[in-house]
């Protein structure tokens, strides 16, 4: 009786060894409060656990050849045990993955997590973050129906549009001319084991600079208290991750993974959109040369956001949600800005401009290229100039500012491309898609 | 007489596609053949053309449209005429086009090359 009992406590406190050597004994208490992080890093670790779990399982029955890939996935949704289950979990969860990633980004910015000392764990993240949208990318491909062909045929194709080196790294990345075989077999492979392996290898190192930095990020003002991690901190994990989990398995067991017709190389379906993360790429697409849409602006969006830690601030905001009141106002005028402006855009860019064919000497790169983003820039500048003058700000509170603008930019792309561009893709209210 | 190696090369490569008689396909006919990823157009002159399906602004498939005279693309609602030029964009040049091969009144096409072009030539046609 007694040694049971003593194995049972010595297993015990060998689980408490292993959650305290991911955690600090004791951390300040403010940097476990809820609403200051939301919890959503840890979350977007448990969803990587979650997707290599159920990745595994549905690499039993997966087979990565055009030939047997989509009845391979109707095989695991009739014929295989809670295989449906399984895969809707690894859908949702997938696309949960990319949502939450993506907040925890946000967060970071927004808390001030990013200064100096922060500054490669900034980069890290977006490192991951793009990660994981390619992973998110790359299995999108593998049940080999319509949806996936021609989100990743027309996604694949925006690589044409890179300088020189174009059409080359479009047969590079599809192996071939077109999405054949060989694309399914290397997005197979990057899915299944490139990108999961860099992601871990690059979560230690984003763990590791966590507790290197000295924790989570908090306000200087904030009050010295300490609080054990087992179980102040313990405690609170578990019951996020349990709620995370309940609400994934919820939606999985009511809403079915999407799985269209087989995949037709010679009939693309009417509209063809691209993965829902990249629509607002797509809408892009309607205003701006593929060049400028598909390639500039967001090769210059990774750019800024790797250079912002690096920039000179007159002063740190950290650990206050939208630094100080200021940038709460900034935050809220940058949102209803944007919102109008980019509507209002979309309409005058679609119904009145029309570059190309004012201009039709001119090559296409530039008429409907270089001339649009050179108008949007010079407005975006002359917006800045204004907030700065007006609202006396400092370079972290008009970063702020512009920050809030791209992303409800973003927002507001996407949500036209998905719900009002119905077939060829013409602007059309949601009922009438 | 015949040189084996030569006549290898049209029967029997693969991407060589045989797409019917001379006499039988009408000018103004467009012919769709979406298994060899093409159409093949034949205009009021009697030049044969063989357009690829794939649009150049992003891959998409175009198809005909008959009653408009013009090919679409669903995907971003790029159009182009009957000798494959933009009608309107995004499509930034015309379709590509795979090269024709008449033999013996036969009309073949070589998928094996595609062949790109930023608008249509009367070079392009190809006659019996």
């Amino acid at each position: 009786m007694e040694t049971i009992r003593k194995a049972d406590i010595y297993q015990k406190k060998r689980a408490r060894n292993l959650v305290l050597h991911l955690h600090p004994i004791k951390l300040r208490k403010e940097t476990i409060r809820f609403q200051l992080t939301f919890g959503l890093g840890g979350m977007s670790a448990l969803l990587f656990l979650l997707q290599v779990f159920t990745g595994i399982l549905l690499r039993f029955s997966y087979v990565a050849s055009p030939a047997e890939a989509y009845d391979s996935i109707l095989a695991i949704e009739n014929d295989i045990f809670f295989g449906q289950f399984v895969r809707n979990i690894h859908h949702w969860s997938g696309i949960l993955f990319v949502i939450i990633t993506f907040l925890h980004l946000i967060r970071t910015f927004y808390t001030g997590a990013f200064y100096y000392k922060r500054r490669w764990n900034w980069i890290i993240g977006i490192c991951l973050m793009i990660l994981v949208v390619f992973s998110n990318f790359t299995g999108y491909l593998l049940p080999w129906d319509q949806l996936a062909f021609w989100a990743i045929t027309v996604s694949t194709s925006m690589l044409q549009y890179v300088p020189l080196a174009g059409n080359w790294l479009v047969e590079f990345v599809r192996g071939g001319v077109d999405v054949n075989a060989s694309t399914l077999l290397i997005f197979y492979n990057f899915h299944t084991a490139i990108l999961p392996i860099t992601i871990v290898i690059l979560m230690v190192f984003h763990f590791w600079r966590v507790r290197k930095a000295g924790g989570v990020v908090v306000s200087e003002n904030s009050s010295n208290e300490m609080a054990p991690s087992d179980p102040d901190l313990v405690l609170k994990e578990l019951v996020t991750g349990i709620v995370l989990l309940a609400f994934i398995f919820l939606l999985s067991v009511f809403f079915n993974a999407p799985l269209l017709e087989r995949a037709d190389p010679a009939f693309s379906p009417n509209p063809a959109k691209a993965p829902w993360y990249f629509m607002g790429i797509q809408e892009l697409l309607m205003h701006f040369h593929p060049f400028v849409s598909a390639i500039l602006i967001p090769l210059l969006f990774v750019i800024g956001l790797i250079w912002l830690p690096f920039l000179k601030f007159d002063r740190q905001y950290e650990g206050i949600w939208f630094f100080n009141e200021k940038g709460k106002k900034l935050a809220v005028l940058a949102t209803i800005v944007s919102f109008f402006i980019v509507t209002i855009a979309i309409l005058i860019s679609e119904f009145l401009i029309n570059f190309e064919g004012w201009l039709p000497s001119l090559p296409l790169i530039i008429s409907s290229g270089l001339i649009p983003l050179f108008l949007v820039a010079t407005f975006l500048f002359i917006l800045m100039y204004f907030i700065k003058k007006q609202y006396r700000t400092d370079t972290s509170e008009l970063i702020l500012f512009l920050m809030t603008f791209i992303i409800v930019a973003y927002v507001v792309f996407s949500i036209v491309a998905i719900f009002f561009r119905g077939p060829g893709m013409q602007l059309m209210w949601p009922w009438n898609t | 007489m015949f040189s084996p190696g030569k006549k290898k090369s049209t029967a029997n490569s693969p991407f060589i596609k045989t797409a019917g008689l001379v006499d039988e396909i009408a000018p103004g006919t467009v012919l769709p053949f979406k298994n060899g990823q093409f159409y093949l157009v034949r205009y009021a002159d009697g030049g044969f053309l063989a357009l690829s399906l794939i649009c150049t602004h992003l891959g998409c498939s175009i198809s005909w449209n008959s009653k408009e005279d013009q090919f679409v693309c669903p995907c971003h609602a790029s159009a182009f005429d009957n000798k494959g030029n933009v009608m309107s964009p995004p499509a930034p040049r015309a379709l590509d086009t795979y090269k024709v091969i008449i033999e013996d009144g036969v009309v073949k096409v070589d998928t094996g090359h595609k062949i790109k072009r930023k608008r249509f030539e009367k070079s392009d046609l190809v006659y019996a």
